[in-house]
């Protein structure tokens, strides 16, 4: 009955595969976030099983988890803002165009 | 049959939960299919829900032993949390109106969203997807068993009802000051947020004191009710009891979700979703769960005034209650959208259940709820009728004429305008508002004229004056006289996807109050709302007087709107004659001020909007103006200054020593400048060009300066030194 440990991981792997993917691949700023979400989305799940599996008896692995969540919050807060910024000066947020980087 | 339905209680949520995940992830593309999951599973979720209630009904002594069961959903360190279901007289009741109402607005929305014509909606499938999930979301909190379950649902709603208030996110009006949908829908959201913030404080204060959240070990635990009552709270609260202060701060959830003053500045901007949601969300049933709240811990309230006569928790919530539905009424009877007026009306009617909770008619407020979410939301899909047929107008100045044009959405809108007006005996409004200001009476009897029982008694009957009179007014306008604007004139009868639902609700709205009629009048015994829902708690003795007092105050309301409005009905471009009168005795500003809501939008602008920006100045200029820029620009200052010394003291000393030395270096370098020349320069210039090809041809084309390119940089170097330390 019980869902061995491997089965979360594999899970957050792919998860975290994906999210990586999407950071990589997408043309638009927000799915790049959106992209980022997914990696510590993953890395979540790796948290979580982890301490379910290892060490039950202590909640480290979920209060993990919560820090995780809030940076993720303040991590999209942030980079709403900054995808807001480019598009104000910049009038685009197809991350292609934006290379300022280079100057 | 029974235990068959007991034990299938949790899978009511369920059905709309996977339509909306079917529709959202697989059947976008196709309307009908979408429209049909969404329907369908609605038609499941009754079946059970109706198979539920009426099992519930056949079971004796249902209030004192609810029917409940749970499993452990989730743990942390030694706590779980457990989700289940939870059947008693008040979930049945709600568990009656929830899934039909929803069937017949879903069917509805069919016609609304325009399927199978050319003003079909681009969106058509998600909005399925949506109002199915919102379903979950009801459903979910009518069943729910225990505090978390409840917050989880009540969440998922708020979210629904943010997504769908602004489902036309793409619409912008020419005037910069009407709210658009996609603001509507942000204000709404943000405004409930506030009540929400206070409910998780008062789930919390629940959980510090019981360890659990579930019914059973808190609310219907009458030890720990007691308990609760007797602890002292923490110190903000005054000297008031934990039970005091938890039912208040759970009360401030409901204050928002049911938009009671002074969050109520949400509900009339969410109109501008579409009317189907107009009357699913914010006037059957999410906006009655905030009701449905303070009814659930309505035995922690009871014990409260048990036990401290003298707490003010009750008379708060009466107060809010009796407050909102006079100021409400008022406004309504100013406004011009059709919409808007069924928008306010809600707010006061809403505000009339949170007040009979607070003066203990406990019985009276659930009846009330659910005759409400049938007439009401009856009125709303009238007038969704009214604006699709009159091709999306909304002023009632602009409509008219409709009686004959839209016979079968003037007769149904009748009915539902005098359930909620109150006609006497035989509306379903009647009976419920009847028994909320019989309850009042009785407690302004009990504790004289000076008592709060009085101020409450006396709000909610003006409150009913006006209902009638504003109810009047709406049909009137709406669908009397000559049409006052062209699209009145083009007026056809709505397909039968939206007519059919109207009057199948038409019924209820008139016969739903015929199982509350007081004992009084149909026999002992025969009051059968009473004895399936009011179990424990008094009934509303019959008073005659209260009884011809609001019978009189219904048909005078409705007389003298009639007299007002539709005995010489209005023609294109006439003042409304209530403007005019009011004018004539000097009350013209008043009139402004309530068809304005009273300026409460411009107030919080003023005060919360204002002040948030005028925050953001004051730190803006602490960073560049005042201190932190400052600080870094003296310190700069200071560094400039002692740098000056500096390279005075380089200048005129080290330079010279320099200057020597360089001299007599010339020399020297004269004689090495040779070789160097032909063999060093050729060495350096060599390096030179090897490492500018380098970079020109490999690590030029590598910094493109876009971030997706370095990121794969990292990735594979990432891969790379993994690979490396698994090999070694």
């Amino acid at each position: 009955m019980s869902i061995p440990l491997n089965w979360y991981l594999v899970l957050a792997a792919a998860l975290f595969s994906i999210g990586l993917y999407g950071v990589l691949s997408r043309r638009h700023a927000i799915g790049m976030l959106m992209g980022i979400e997914l990696m510590l989305n993953a890395v979540n799940i790796n948290l979580v099983a982890f301490w379910r599996y290892i060490d039950p008896a202590k909640i480290t692995g979920q209060i993990f988890a919560i820090f995780v969540f809030t940076v993720a919050a303040a991590e999209v807060a942030v980079g709403l803002a900054l995808v807001i910024a480019i598009y104000r000066n910049r009038n685009t947020v197809v991350v292609e165009e934006i290379d300022l980087l280079k100057e | 049959m029974k235990e068959f339905f007991f034990n299938i209680t949790w899978i009511i949520p369920v059905f709309p939960f996977l339509a909306f995940l079917i529709i959202i992830l697989f059947t976008q593309g196709n309307r009908k299919l979408s429209h049909s999951l969404s329907i369908g599973s609605m038609v499941l979720s009754w079946l059970v829900g109706w198979g539920v209630v009426f099992s519930a009904i056949g079971t004796p002594h249902l209030g004192e032993h609810p029917v409940h069961k749970s499993v452990p959903w989730f743990e942390t360190g030694t706590a779980v949390f457990e989700i289940g279901y939870w059947i008693d007289p008040l979930m049945a009741i709600a568990l009656f109106m929830v899934p039909f109402v929803c069937l017949m607005i879903f069917i509805y929305a069919v016609g609304y969203m325009g399927f199978g014509t050319e003003e079909v909606d681009p969106n058509y499938s998600r909005f399925f997807a949506y109002i199915a999930l919102f379903a979950t979301g009801m459903l979910g909190l009518v069943i729910s068993e225990n505090l978390l379950t409840l917050f989880m649902s009540w969440e998922i709603m708020g979210l629904c009802s943010y997504l769908l208030i602004g489902f036309w996110f793409e619409k912008n009006y020419d005037d910069p000051n009407k709210i658009t949908p996609r603001q509507a829908g942000l204000k709404a959201f943000l405004v409930t947020k506030i009540g929400d913030l206070f409910l998780v404080l008062g789930i919390l204060y629940m959980y510090s004191q019981a360890g659990t959240l579930s019914y059973a070990d808190t609310l219907f635990n009458h030890e720990f009710l007691t308990h609760l009552a007797q602890t002292p709270a923490l110190p903000i609260f005054g000297g008031w009891s934990a039970a005091s202060a938890i039912a208040l701060l759970i009360f401030g959830g409901s204050v928002g979700k049911s938009a009671q003053f002074p969050l109520h500045v949400w509900l009339p901007d969410a109109m501008e979703g579409p009317t189907p949601v107009s009357a699913l969300i914010h006037a059957a049933t999410m906006v009655s769960a905030g009701v449905f709240l303070v009814a659930r811990i309505f035995p922690l309230l009871n014990i409260v005034v048990e036990l401290d006569h003298h707490n003010p928790t009750m008379s708060i919530i009466a107060f809010i209650g009796a407050f909102t539905a006079l100021f409400a009424s008022i406004i309504a009877l100013a406004q011009n959208d059709i919409k808007g007026v069924l928008a306010y009306s809600t707010i006061s009617q809403l505000g009339y259940m949170i007040a009979a909770l607070g003066i203990g008619a406990y019985v009276a407020a659930t009846f009330h709820l659910i005759t409400h979410a049938f007439f009401k939301a009856l009125l709303f899909m009238g007038s969704g009728s009214v604006i699709i047929g009159c091709h999306h107008e909304q002023d009632m100045m602009e409509l008219g004429g409709l009686r004959k044009k839209m016979p079968k959405t003037f007769w149904t809108f009748l009915a539902g305008g005098l359930a909620l007006s109150g006609f006497p005996l035989i509306t379903a409004g009647f009976w419920s508002k009847d028994e909320i200001l019989a309850h009042a009476w009785e407690e302004f009897m009990h504790y004289g004229t000076a008592s709060w029982p009085f101020f409450v008694w006396l709000l909610l009957t003006i409150a009913a004056f006006l209902t009638a009179f504003y109810t009047a007014r709406q049909i009137s306008l709406t669908f009397l006289g000559k049409p006052r604007g062209h699209h009145a004139e083009h007026a056809h009868e709505t397909p039968n996807t939206m007519t059919w639902p109207l009057l199948i609700l038409a019924f209820f709205a008139i016969t739903l109050g015929w199982v509350g009629i007081p004992e009084e009048i149909v026999g002992h015994g025969n009051n059968w709302f009473h004895a399936f829902v009011g179990h424990e708690y008094a009934s509303t003795p019959l008073s005659i007087p209260v009884m011809l007092l609001s019978s009189g105050l219904a048909i005078g309301g409705l007389g003298l709107g009639w007299l007002v409005y539709g005995r010489k009905p209005l023609e294109a471009g006439q003042m409304d004659p209530l403007q005019k009168g009011m004018e004539r005795i000097r009350l013209g500003w008043l009139y402004t001020a309530m068809q304005n809501r009273f300026y409460f939008d411009e107030i919080y602008a003023a005060i919360f909007i204002n002040g948030s920006i005028k925050l953001a100045d004051i730190f803006y200029n602490f960073d560049y103006n005042w201190v932190i820029n400052p600080i870094v620009n003296g310190v700069g200052a200071v560094t400039r200054g002692i740098s000056n010394i500096f390279n005075q003291f380089d200048e005129k000393i080290v330079d010279a020593l320099v200057n020597l030395t360089g001299l007599s270096g010339v020399k020297l370098a004269d004689l090495g400048g040779i070789t160097d020349l032909k063999v060093v320069d050729g060495f350096v210039n060599g390096i030179a060009d090897v490492t500018g090809w380098i970079g020109e041809k490999i690590f030029r084309p590598i910094q493109t300066g876009k971030v997706q390119n370095y990121l794969l940089i990292l990735l594979i170097s990432m891969l790379a030194i993994i690979g490396i330390y698994l090999v070694y």
